[in-house]
């Protein structure tokens, strides 16, 4: 029997009734009185020297405000980067300078180099198109393998090349798995590459900057997955504000998936601006300027070798990696491909030794930075397409490979210095056996193939790393961040609740399901809680929600400010029914006194917390308010098992996705229904990725997939209906609700089962193809299967 | 956006003379020219909207048995209305774009901007169609004269497309991802007197007949008939979805799947 409240209730998402009804408040609906417009006037050069920009024709067309460019942000910061990656022979990363707007040069398409403020959009428009720009254009550096060539075109003068850093990971281990390779029976390499994506969350990025004469106070309004790191970095790193003067508010955010983590040169203009012109300054993106302006993800290009033995074990692993930082290093950009990636390529097997390599190249591109997984697709990907290449290769069924070589006894320490905590990768592979029909496939390949179609089949198996912490081991990793959540529980005097949380919710239902968990702790109904987040105006100092960390990290502090405020309520309580403290029980919203029939609700112990007159005073305060701020002792490791059955044409090249079946372990669950949502989503984009999304530059430097004409997304059409399982749960052994994250998972997890299906497909149809790139176009499968 | 006025005439005359004025320009459904404007890609001073004209609009069956569309018709109509006298052509309107671009985009926008990727100009190549403008009437193997070019003159108004009816058609096409757009697509019509197929998607010069195919289509309308003829790829268009080769390929698979559509 289901149930209707409370932990393991899928409670509808109370948000949807304004977001469906247009009710939402997105930044882009806020409108401030006086407020002026800002349009960027961005490089159509991906490298060249910025000789000059003579704005004087612009500045007395009609409505202009003010004109920026680089040289009034020379006294300003740099867009700072919130991660130094230490490489393999001990140097820190090369760090270029992140200019507001460009100045000396500009390095790729897209980069601001002049701002209008003006009455009207269509002024600044007008205005941004009389500025006279001056560049003298540069070889690009497009190819990361040209890039880090001697001689090669620097994207940044003043660093001794175009290498961020060359990182080894275990490098000590280095020595080790070589030798390990020299010993192998049989050795599998695969090179493949991770195509660059657009993140397209359907709200393109706004910012709205204001500031007050009167008090010197500044505020930004922003679309952000974490507005107070947006407040530490651009108010410490970039324009020196005090944060207790600086308010950042992201309110009402439609999507993310990491594209709204960082630290955006427009933020930063807004409020700078809006001082400057003292009135306030506002920023919409148009589609087209996100396509060049939002930080994109992916963009690696691996060669991966995997030894096995005699008996088919996985003796040592290996990696090279290149990873695309484009043109500056985006706020979290240098440990995606480390941290996020090299510490997850045991994956689900115990491979007893592994070598990642990791060279981090700039160039003419935009930057790219966390999306969807960040790092875990790239590691799962590489890991999951040569495992089914080695089974290819070895004659084995790759669901048998896989389970032979399975961790399967936790805690497991990884020779990649992580340690899972719990994990049950036979249940799952199990459980998707079960769901995923295996028994039934050779009838529905023949159905197939009667239609002239072939039909192929699938699996990966996945490993992530969520709630990455703790803050001091992070810190020793480069993270110039603390990685812990924070909460405050306010209850007010009629026994309702305000969680002010230092997570972010822009889509994943923290409204809904955060109050579940309080409810069933406290035994109250759900409605009786509400959550507040996002604005540092009235929230504690939190770190904003992304890797999937809000319920394990920001949950975690919430039951830790609940914790207390139930042990205080307990004291009061005691008070009430004169009973010792250590009797009182709570259960149901009632504060009982152990093997009596005395009792007093809930509402009467926070109302007497307000209204103190029969109130033990001389013991402890009036109110009941706490806070909690939690960092957690262990990353989360979310597993699964993916299945993906494809259709495909052997004349034109089109893959269809037949049937789709995700069983995974998220540990504890508190709304099933979310959960379930946040994988159908990760799934859609995950196969976004293997079948059509790609953001894709020509040799200059354009961007040749700069708008929806081009770069293909997914849409209801393209995808089937999934069949998707959380049952297989193994609780997170440290967190207290023992939950493990689940909202990149889809996106990690699918990718490899549609390209493996679509090798099975091509390899029924006689053609013995072992590797194909994503995104598998059409086209790409045409010509694979008439090569 | 420029700032640019609008006009909206009711009858071909008025649009006409509204036409007349420096830097007019027609708007006929506007799911070009309204994304090419937003994009500040063209500045026209005026729009003279073609959706008010009364004479433009609507399906009908000519007495010479040619089935006739006003210029100003939108997609969803050709759709419906077609549909009981040239099934092949309102199955190809039924599957322009998407329901917004079906409800604004009209034939008479689309065959004059002549895209190279848009699905009309093969329904209407293929159908031997006369496209009828305020001044005169054009056969569509005159009107059609590459990417984004044709016969019409400046200010000349597409007023009517008579259609004559084969006994069979079909329109294949195989989607470009991103767009929608077709990125290969054929239109096959069978004639008591012969086949005509045109293609779209694939040359850079445009809509085009497939004269070999139609030959050996004419001569015995079966798949088999195609088997053996090759277009080259090096005229066709070459982008990241498509190479010339793999459209040159599709155009073969699109006509294919058409005849046995209609065998």
């Amino acid at each position: 029997m289901p149930k209707d409240g409370g932990i393991g209730a899928s409670s509808k998402r109370r948000e949807d009734v304004r977001f469906l009804t247009g009710e939402g408040n997105y930044t882009d609906d806020i409108n401030l009185r006086g407020q002026a417009y800002v349009f960027f006037l961005r490089s159509d050069i991906a490298h060249g020297t910025l000789n000059s920009v003579d704005t004087s024709a612009a500045e007395s067309m009609p409505g202009v405000v003010k004109i920026f460019t680089g040289a009034d942000f020379t006294e300003v910061g740099s867009i700072p980067c919130g991660w130094q990656v230490t490489d393999r022979h001990g140097e820190v990363m090369q760090e270029p300078r992140h200019p507001v707007l460009a100045f000396g040069k500009v390095r790729h398409v897209g980069e601001p180099i002049a701002a209008v403020v003006a009455e009207t959009l269509g002024q600044a428009r007008d205005a941004a198109e009389a500025i006279n720009v001056d560049i003298s254009e540069l070889p690009a550096v497009i190819d990361m393998k040209q890039a880090v060539k001697e001689g090669a075109p620097k994207v940044h003068d003043d660093l001794t090349s175009n290498l961020c850093y060359d990182w080894g990971f275990v490098e000590e281990n280095k020595a080790a798995v070589d030798k390990a390779f020299e010993d192998a029976h049989h050795v599998t390499t695969l090179e493949l590459v991770n195509n660059r994506l657009v993140a397209n969350p359907m709200e393109p990025r706004v910012a709205v900057g204001d500031y007050s004469r009167g008090t010197g106070d500044h505020t930004l309004y922003t679309t952000s997955q974490n507005p107070h790191v947006i407040r530490l970095l651009m108010g410490a790193f970039v324009l020196g504000i005090p944060e207790h003067k600086l308010r950042v508010v992201a309110p009402d955010v439609g999507g993310g998936f990491g594209t709204k983590i960082f630290h955006y040169q427009e933020e930063a203009f807004c409020t700078f601006a809006a001082k400057a012109c003292n009135r306030p300054v506002k920023w919409t993106s148009s589609r087209s300027e996100a396509f060049m302006s939002d930080a994109h993800g992916r963009d690696h290009v691996t060669k991966i070798q995997m030894a096995l033995d005699a008996d088919n074990n996985f003796t040592a692993l290996r990696t090279d990696t290149y990873a695309n930082m484009g043109a500056y290093l985006s706020t979290f950009a240098p440990s995606v491909p480390t941290w996020l990636h090299g510490t997850l390529m045991a994956g689900n097997y115990k491979t007893p030794l592994i070598y990642v390599n990791v060279k981090a190249v700039f160039t003419n591109t935009v930057p790219v930075d966390a999306y969807r997984g960040a790092g875990r697709p790239e590691a799962t990907y590489q890991l999951e397409r040569l495992v089914d290449k080695c089974a290819h290769e070895l004659g084995v069924d790759p669901i048998a490979l896989r389970r032979q070589n399975f961790i399967t006894e936790f805690p497991y320490a990884t020779p990649v210095a992580v340690e899972y905590d719990t994990g049950d990768y036979v249940a799952t592979m199990d459980k998707l056996e079960e769901i995923a029909d295996i028994s039934g496939f050779e009838a529905r390949r023949k159905e197939s193939e009667a239609k002239g179609k072939l039909r192929g089949f699938g699996v990966n198996c996945y490993i992530e790393a969520c709630g990455i912490a703790p803050s001091n081991l992070v810190g020793q990793l480069g993270a110039r961040a603390g990685l812990y959540e924070s909460a405050t529980v306010r209850v007010n005097a009629t026994g309702g609740l305000v969680v002010m949380t230092g997570s972010h919710s822009h889509g994943q239902g923290h409204e809904t399901a955060f109050p579940q968990v309080i409810a069933e702790m406290i035994g109250i109904d759900e409605s009786m809680i509400e959550i507040v987040h996002g604005d540092t105006a009235n929230t504690p100092m939190g770190m904003g929600t992304y890797g999937s960390r809000s319920l394990a990290v920001g949950g975690s502090a919430m039951v830790r400010a609940t914790e207390k405020i139930i042990a205080k309520a307990k004291k009061i309580a005691s008070h009430l029914l004169e009973a010792s403290e250590g009797d009182i029980e709570l259960k149901d919203g009632a504060f009982s006194v152990a093997g009596t029939d005395k009792s007093v609700a809930w509402g009467d112990v926070t109302l007497a917390a307000y209204v103190p007159h029969n109130y033990p005073l001389e013991d402890i305060e009036p109110g009941l308010e706490e806070t909690a701020f939690y960092d957690p002792s262990n990353f989360t490791y979310p597993s699964g098992a993916y299945a993906c059955e494809v259709e495909l044409d052997p004349e034109t090249g089109h893959v269809t996705i037949e049937r789709f079946a995700a069983a995974d372990d998220f540990g504890n669950i508190v709304n099933p229904m979310i959960v379930s949502g946040q994988v159908h989503g990760g799934i859609a984009q995950g196969i976004g990725q293997a079948l059509m999304e790609n953001c894709s530059y020509d040799s200059e430097g354009q961007l040749l997939s700069a708008s929806y004409m081009d770069y293909a997304m997914p849409r209801a059409s393209d995808l089937p209906f999934y069949t998707v399982d959380h049952s297989c749960q193994t609780p997170c052994t440290h967190n207290p609700l023992g939950v493990k994250g689940c909202g990149e998972a889809g996106a990690i997890g699918s990718p490899p089962a549609v390209v493996n299906a679509v090798l099975d497909a091509m390899r029924s149809g006689g053609k013995s193809v072992d590797h194909i790139d994503m995104p598998v176009t059409p086209q790409r499968v045409w010509a694979a299967m008439n090569g | 956006m420029y700032n640019f006025d609008v006009e909206k005439p009711t009858s071909v005359a008025d649009a006409v003379k509204a036409l007349s004025r420096d830097e007019a320009q027609p708007l006929s459904g506007g799911q070009t020219l309204i994304p090419t404007l937003k994009a500040r890609l063209a500045m026209p001073s005026v729009l003279v909207s073609l959706s008010g004209i009364r004479e433009m609009q609507g399906v009908r069956l000519a007495d010479d048995g040619r089935l006739c569309i006003g210029g100003g018709t939108i997609h969803r109509a050709v759709a419906e209305e077609a549909k009981p006298h040239y099934p092949g052509l309102a199955s190809l309107a039924a599957r322009i774009g998407d329901p917004a671009v079906r409800n604004r985009g009209t034939i008479g926008g689309s065959v004059a901007n002549n895209d190279p990727s848009a699905c009309y100009p093969a329904g209407v190549l293929a159908s031997g169609a006369t496209i009828v403008t305020n001044s005169r009437e054009i056969e569509a193997d005159d009107f059609f004269q590459g990417m984004f070019s044709t016969a019409l003159e400046e200010g000349e108004i597409i007023t009517e497309v008579k259609f004559p009816v084969p006994e069979k058609a079909r329109y294949e096409k195989f989607i470009q991802p991103a767009s929608r757009f077709p990125l290969v697509a054929a239109f096959v019509a069978k004639f008591s007197d012969g086949v005509r197929v045109a293609v779209t998607g694939a040359s850079e010069n445009g809509v085009f007949r497939w004269t070999e195919a139609e030959t050996a289509l004419s001569a015995n309308f079966s798949a088999k008939a195609l088997e053996g003829l090759t277009l080259d790829g090096g005229s066709m268009i070459s982008d990241l979805h498509g190479s010339g080769a793999y459209r040159a390929h599709l155009v073969g698979v699109m006509t294919k799947r058409a005849v046995l559509d209609l065998v």
